[in-house]
């Protein structure tokens, strides 16, 4: 949060509708994502009770246990969610790019395109972590034997959680996070939490502004919650009598069909909202550097893809290297997403001008063909004044790239009293001493700089898995799959 | 403090008092500058029935598969005189606990008056203390003054005596994958934990005894994995200790509020009712709406007035303290021309606003 996003939620309440907190849309959107909107069994870690998933508004699949305590319903559940899950991601791919051989004259390939999995909320995405956690260490033979496609649903879903956690990238979102990210409500982020509030907000039905529908929103029997979890009342009153005339009927398909019904009563609502937002968001122009992320994640996807018949279940915690190496990653991708959200977006931008890591104005003066002649060499060294209104926060001598462009670098000379900022301009104009045509800004023209990079924070080296320090408990033993892991109760 | 108790009383009007529970003690360390929810909480008020009269009632709404997991991993743990949670506490932490003996001080003689609960407790517990008898004491009733007003706490745990050291274990049924539990439920656990220790060791001191023989690890028993097998951790509440004394004694004392307000006023049920509840200050956070059964009143009634404070603490804070929606907008549109205090506030609002409506009018 920030004083703009703050002012951005003032005006939604004042406006009664949601105000834009982007200009572009800063996530990636498939033209057919697979929609899933999980529901789990209220109490327990990972006990699902139902998913409504597909591709296409017009038809969801509905996948129902009838029983959520039995374990055999449970393994049954997860074997048929694999089925369309595993078809998604193999029907997802596009063509396959081949690209320039890898340092080591490797083959490297790309695929054209990557699944995109939407959930409604965090929530969601934590549930489907927990059903990857829980069904991909199980055995295909043996005693408590599952189908083939279940723990290779397991996998899939933890890495796509995995991806989740990732800044920038778009394989696995969260519809409220994405909205978030675009929209200010006049409500609270706890509010926000709601999807039917949260696009109530955004796009209220004819006749109702932000607050009415966000109000109507949070009746859960006009809109039952967005999942995991169920509305208790739902539970109490209709849920459980259900599930109970499912077990007295002994598996009877009439009962079945009652609980199939009652489900669908309460996921329908968000299915659609969930296709609503997705229409919002892509009604948004995408921003520059989306296109860019998406190809990362399609790396990612492919290199999974690719490797998936020679590894392991992913471990349940990290060996230390692989632990921070992730952390380093992270960083990374946050620290690159910080910036190309900026440089595609001048109202993100605006953020850093308020914090007064960048600054915007008109040139006042300019002095496009001034050469600093003090080296060996001339350089060209174009001097610039900025009057800017914003709080500067830079100091002489910082280093600063233009916003539109930015390969345009250059170097604060001087910062008076009166915002004006000097700036010396030092690469990004040609290779000769006079400047390119039209990459010097003239007097008179609108700039924007910032001190933001893309890439300042350079990959880092890490220790193989073997030479793991002593400091981090030195390195660790092999994984061997054990029957302890497909033997762990799922009750 | 025995002057403030008639007044207690009548604002309660006539109903008997509500035991503190882990919810309005979560609420007492999460918003301890709320007036309204102190003064309820002090007097016992059933905040639950006068939220459901005001037409506001509180979402806190259990599903019965919840309700009967808990109940059900409970009894598990606690079966046979808590044979699993001994295994746990010796075979899992290496605990050596010695022979055993439980005692359930739920109801006493068939009698479950409070007083005569707390009195039982305080025996054992100095008993325990003065010669190391008994290992487990379930449901004991503890005091704890809040706000200069003795509050009955009625945890859900167990205290476990071990060599003349007492711990509190708690046993909650969310589970604990690969050694992570969903950290807002540990953070509960963790501040509800905090408060038992704390009472438990007022105790301690009022029997005469070194409150540092109340641990300050205590264990939290959840089922591990996706099964129903019990799993014990130490948790280290002392952070939520230090917070805990600090905001108490922090509290703004509830007989300086009451004086503020009026001698006749009630909470009893009622056309007043509204009018009653608004004379005490509240003070809204979203955040309330977690652990306070008056949040969806407070909440509209914030609104009403067009506070910040119900859009999140952050926004607030960002907003430099300016309290309303409709001062924020006049100082950055510039119609509202701003005290000394806010002239720094009001600059950062101004060029926040002159910056989106420039970054949005470059894309019209």
């Amino acid at each position: 949060m920030s004083a703009l996003s703050s002012l951005a939620r003032l005006q939604a309440v004042a406006a009664g509708i949601a105000q834009p907190l982007a200009t572009v849309r800063h996530c990636h959107v498939s033209d057919a994502p697979l929609v899933l909107v999980p529901l789990k069994l209220a109490g327990e870690a990972a006990a699902p009770l139902a998913v409504m998933l597909g591709s296409d508004p017009g038809d969801p699949s509905l996948l129902v246990v009838p029983q959520p305590r039995n374990r055999d319903l449970r393994f049954a559940f997860a074997a048929s969610l694999a089925k369309l899950v595993l078809n998604h991601i193999e029907t997802s791919r596009g063509a396959v790019e081949e690209l320039p051989p890898g340092k080591e004259g490797e083959e490297r390939i790309r695929y054209g395109d990557a699944p995109q999995l939407l959930v409604p909320n965090r929530g969601g995405v934590a549930f489907l972590r927990m059903m990857g956690r829980s069904t991909r260490f199980r055995s295909t033979e043996g005693p408590y034997a599952v189908e083939p496609a279940v723990p290779v649903l397991g996998r899939w879903l933890t890495w796509f959680a995995d991806r989740h956690d990732h800044p920038g990238s778009s394989l696995m979102g969260a519809v409220t996070e994405l909205l978030r990210l675009h929209w200010a409500t006049g409500q609270s982020s706890l509010e926000d939490g709601n999807l039917a509030a949260l696009t109530g907000w955004i796009d209220p039905p004819a006749g109702l502004d932000g607050p009415a529908a966000a109000a109507r929103a949070e009746d859960p029997v006009v809109w039952p919650p967005a999942g995991p979890t169920t509305d208790p009342t739902f539970d109490n009153e209709v849920l459980a009598p259900a599930i109970a005339g499912y077990d007295r009927s002994g598996g009877d398909s009439r009962a079945g069909e009652r609980l199939h019904a009652a489900i669908a009563g309460q996921l329908t609502p968000t299915w659609d909202l969930m296709w609503r937002a997705v229409g919002l968001l892509r009604a948004l122009p995408e921003g520059a550097s989306v296109p860019r992320r998406w190809e990362r994640d399609r790396d990612a996807f492919t290199y999974y893809h690719q490797t998936f018949g020679e590894a392991y279940p992913q471990a349940r915690r990290d060996p230390p290297v692989r632990a921070a190496r992730r952390l380093h990653d992270l960083e990374r991708a946050q620290d690159a997403y910080d910036a190309q959200r900026a440089f595609d977006d001048p109202l993100v931008m605006a953020e850093h001008r308020l914090s007064g890591q960048a600054f915007g104005g008109t040139v006042t003066e300019c002095d496009p063909a001034r050469l600093d002649e003090t080296g060996k060499r001339p350089k060209l060294r174009p001097l610039l004044r900025v009057a800017t209104r914003d709080p500067v926060r830079l100091d002489a001598g910082a280093t600063v790239c233009s916003a539109d462009r930015p390969a345009l670098k250059g170097r604060i000379v001087e910062l008076d009293d009166d915002g004006g900022v000097v700036l010396e301009l030092t690469g990004g104009m040609g290779r000769k001493l006079v400047p390119e045509a039209g990459v010097v800004p003239e007097v008179g023209d609108r700039v924007c700089f910032t001190s933001l990079t893309e890439g300042s924070f350079g990959a880092a080296k890490f220790p193989d898995r073997e030479d793991t320090p002593w400091t981090h408990g030195g390195p660790p033993g092999e994984y061997v799959p054990t029957d302890e892991d497909a033997e762990e109760d799922w009750s | 403090m025995t002057d403030t108790a008639p007044d207690l009383d009548r604002l309660r009007g006539g109903a008997p008092p509500r035991n503190h529970d882990a919810r309005t003690i979560a609420a007492l360390t999460s918003n301890p500058g709320c007036a309204r929810r102190g003064v309820m909480d002090a007097a016992g008020v059933d905040k639950d029935a006068v939220a459901r009269e005001l037409g506001f009632p509180a979402p806190f709404g259990q599903s019965q598969f919840a309700i009967t997991r808990g109940n059900a991993f409970e009894a598990q743990v606690k079966a046979d005189g808590c044979a699993e949670l001994l295994t746990l506490l010796r075979e899992r932490l290496g605990l050596d606990v010695p022979e055993v003996a439980y005692d359930d001080l739920e109801v006493v003689a068939g009698n479950e008056g409070r007083e005569l609960r707390h009195s039982r407790t305080r025996r054992l517990v100095a008993r325990a203390l003065e010669n190391g008898e008994g290992t487990l004491f379930d449901h004991p009733l503890l005091r704890l003054e809040i706000a200069g007003h003795p509050a009955y706490l009625e945890p859900d745990v167990i205290a476990f005596q071990l060599a003349g050291r007492l711990h509190v274990i708690e046993v909650k049924s969310f589970a604990v994958v690969d050694g992570q539990a969903e950290p807002e439920q540990v953070a509960a656990a963790a501040r509800q934990s905090a408060v038992y220790v704390l009472a438990l060791r007022r105790l301690v001191a009022e029997l005469g005894h070194d409150p540092a023989r109340v641990s300050h690890d205590v264990f939290l028993v959840c089922p591990e994995n996706f099964s129903n097998r019990p799993t014990a951790t130490p948790l280290d509440v002392r952070p939520q200790l230090a917070v805990l004394e600090r905001q108490l004694a922090r509290l703004t004392r509830i007989d300086d509020i009451l004086a503020e307000l009026p001698g006749d006023l009630t909470f009893d049920l009622g056309e007043s009712l509204a009018a009653s509840v608004r004379a005490v200050d509240a003070r809204y956070a979203p955040e309330c709406m977690s652990g306070c059964e008056m949040a969806l009143f407070c909440r509209d009634e914030a609104r009403a007035c067009g506070a910040t404070g119900a859009l999140g603490r952050s926004v607030r804070d960002d907003l430099g303290g300016v309290d309303t929606v409709g001062t924020a907008l006049g100082l950055a549109d510039g119609s509202l021309h701003p005290s000394d205090d806010l002239a720094e506030t009001a600059d950062q609002l101004r060029a926040a606003a002159r910056l989106r409506a420039e970054a949005l009018q470059g894309v019209a």
